[in-house]
């Protein structure tokens, strides 16, 4: 299974600000190994972040997304102690999901 | 755009001035500006708190043939003990005979403590990818980043540790490999880079605190989290010189030098670079 | 995938289409696996094909766009910080742009109601470029843009 995300979910005013690294290759497909074989991309294809049950955000990301990426926003709303979930998909079907109460 | 045309007139002068030899001078304060940001830029998020967050696992972790963690692995300062360790190393071990960096006392706990051999041990010390991930590099962003804030203080009261530091300054100064470097004729004088790289000067104190308290760093250009044990390592790639040895003398006694010259300065690992 | 998908997909672009689905509730929030992903759109090399892709008109420059955090020299394309705000009002949603990539579409991040249309992110240049900010807003695009130069590019080492 792929490595936890380190996400932060901090209550500013009236609003969410959410940082998160994920830990992926985002290998471009472009690159090529010791002995010159393509090296295969690999790489996070969907994002989602949910609140409770509201998606607060959703991306859709190519190979150009640096490694291990790395997204801050924020959104309306969230209390402390609520929850915030984030999942990856990649092109490999792989998925991860972690949460974090808001702090 | 404004900053383009200023340094294309200087360009030209400087070029004509000066061949293809790049003075001190051709560093024109916007670019070290620019760069400056994007390094500023970076601070926020560092993936380095991935291999910080596997660190911290590992070290609790009960793992080798003897079923240990590093729990009761002593850094210095008791069996256990994280905070501040860093700060304070390298330092000498009894029970090892020898004056130690982090990464072979690392090692140490590992063979001894866990049962482990050193092959083992150091099986993958650059990690290389998620496919070739190096548990050394995760437990030094981990232990290191429990001396953040904390200022460096190498005792150099013990005599095998002054040893240390006496061999760690000639090798500094020492000239050798095909290209005839030290270390020296990179980081011994100011105002000195390699292409847009600034190279600090670590024969000034100012320079030395600077770079030492920023490793480990996750090197944006390696996608890796890297230790002091990879810079030196690296350095000694890129001088021509025969490959050094991960843990051995020469890379403690180094270590030993420029880490004791930057006591004083707040350690502020892990960082985040290039 | 059913002809009535892909059909949809070619016209509405990956973005709108997950507006729809949601909103049909044939994708329940819950549900990580039914995001789609946008094909053409991250195979493209001109804003022309992207925009073609995305299924949006030619992209009006917009001063309501702004970069932030986002420095002028990158030390390593590999990772280069960028920051986009939209004032344009009801955005529905930010794309990333790198003109002279391999493809030019970075990521697409669709920003519901409540959540502020500004986000940072890291992405890879492999050369000097522009880097477009691609935002929707009321199903009408506008952009901005800014040349990043990069010293040591970051798609293939």
């Amino acid at each position: 299974m792929a490595d936890p995300m380190k996400i932060r979910a901090n209550a500013i005013g009236d609003s969410t600000e959410v940082k998160v690294l994920m830990s992926h290759e985002m290998e471009t497909g472009q690159r090529k190994d010791a002995q010159g074989k393509t090296i295969p991309a690999w790489f996070i294809q969907n994002v989602q972040v949910m609140h409770n049950d509201k998606v607060v955000l959703a991306a859709q990301w190519g190979p150009a997304i640096a490694k291990n990426p790395f997204v801050s926003f924020k959104f309306k709303g969230g209390a402390k102690g609520d929850k915030v979930k984030i999942t990856w998909t990649d092109n490999h079907d792989e998925t991860r999901t972690d949460e974090v109460v808001i702090a | 755009m404004q900053p383009m045309k200023r340094r294309a007139s200087i360009n030209a002068f400087a070029l004509a001035a000066l061949g293809a030899v790049f003075g001190g001078a051709y560093a024109q304060s916007s670019t070290v500006d620019e760069i400056a940001k994007y390094r500023e830029a970076l601070q926020d998020g560092n993936p380095a708190e991935l291999w910080e967050a596997r660190g911290e696992e590992l070290w609790r972790k009960l793992q080798g043939p003897k079923n240990v963690s590093f729990t009761t692995c002593d850094l210095g300062l008791g069996p256990g003990v994280v905070k501040g360790a860093y700060a304070a190393l390298p330092r000498y071990f009894p029970d090892a005979g020898r004056v130690m960096d982090l990464e072979s006392r690392l090692v140490f706990c590992m063979v001894n403590q866990q049962g482990m051999t050193e092959a083992d041990a150091t099986a993958n010390k650059f990690g290389n990818g998620n496919q070739q991930k190096s548990n050394l590099e995760a437990l030094a962003a981990y232990v290191t980043s429990q001396s953040r804030g904390v200022k460096m203080n190498v005792s150099l009261d013990d005599p095998h540790v002054r040893d240390m530091y006496a061999l760690g300054e000639s090798m500094f100064f020492y000239r050798g490999g095909t290209h005839d470097f030290a270390c020296a004729t990179c980081h011994g004088d100011d105002g000195k880079r390699i292409r847009l790289q600034d190279l600090p000067n670590l024969t000034k104190v100012e320079g030395a605190q600077k770079a030492y308290t920023t490793w480990p760093a996750y090197r944006v250009s390696q996608g890796e989290l890297r230790t002091f044990e990879w810079r030196l390592n690296d350095c000694f790639r890129q001088q021509r010189f025969p490959e050094l040895e991960f843990g051995s003398d020469a890379a403690i006694a180094l270590t030993t030098y420029l880490a004791a010259r930057a006591n004083g300065a707040a350690f502020d690992g892990p960082a985040i670079k290039r | 995938m059913d002809a009535g998908r892909r059909h949809a997909l070619k016209r509405g672009g990956g973005v709108t289409l997950l507006a729809l689905i949601a909103a049909a509730g044939w994708w329940k929030p819950g549900d990580a696996f039914a995001a789609e992903w946008n094909k053409s759109a991250f195979d493209t090399h001109s804003l022309d094909e992207t925009m073609k892709a995305l299924g949006g008109s030619a992209p009006v420059p917009s001063k309501d766009i702004a970069f932030f955090s986002t420095p002028d020299i990158a030390e390593n394309g590999a990772v280069v910080p960028i920051g986009i705000t939209s004032q344009v009002p009801n955005t529905q949603s930010i794309a990333i742009l790198v003109e002279k990539n391999p493809n030019m579409l970075a990521a697409v991040f669709d920003i519901p109601a409540g959540t502020e249309p500004s986000l940072s992110t890291r992405i890879k240049m492999g050369q000097t470029s522009n880097v477009f900010a691609l935002v929707k807003a009321d199903g009408k695009y506008y952009m901005a843009s800014k040349e990043i130069k990069v010293t040591l590019g970051g798609c293939g080492g």
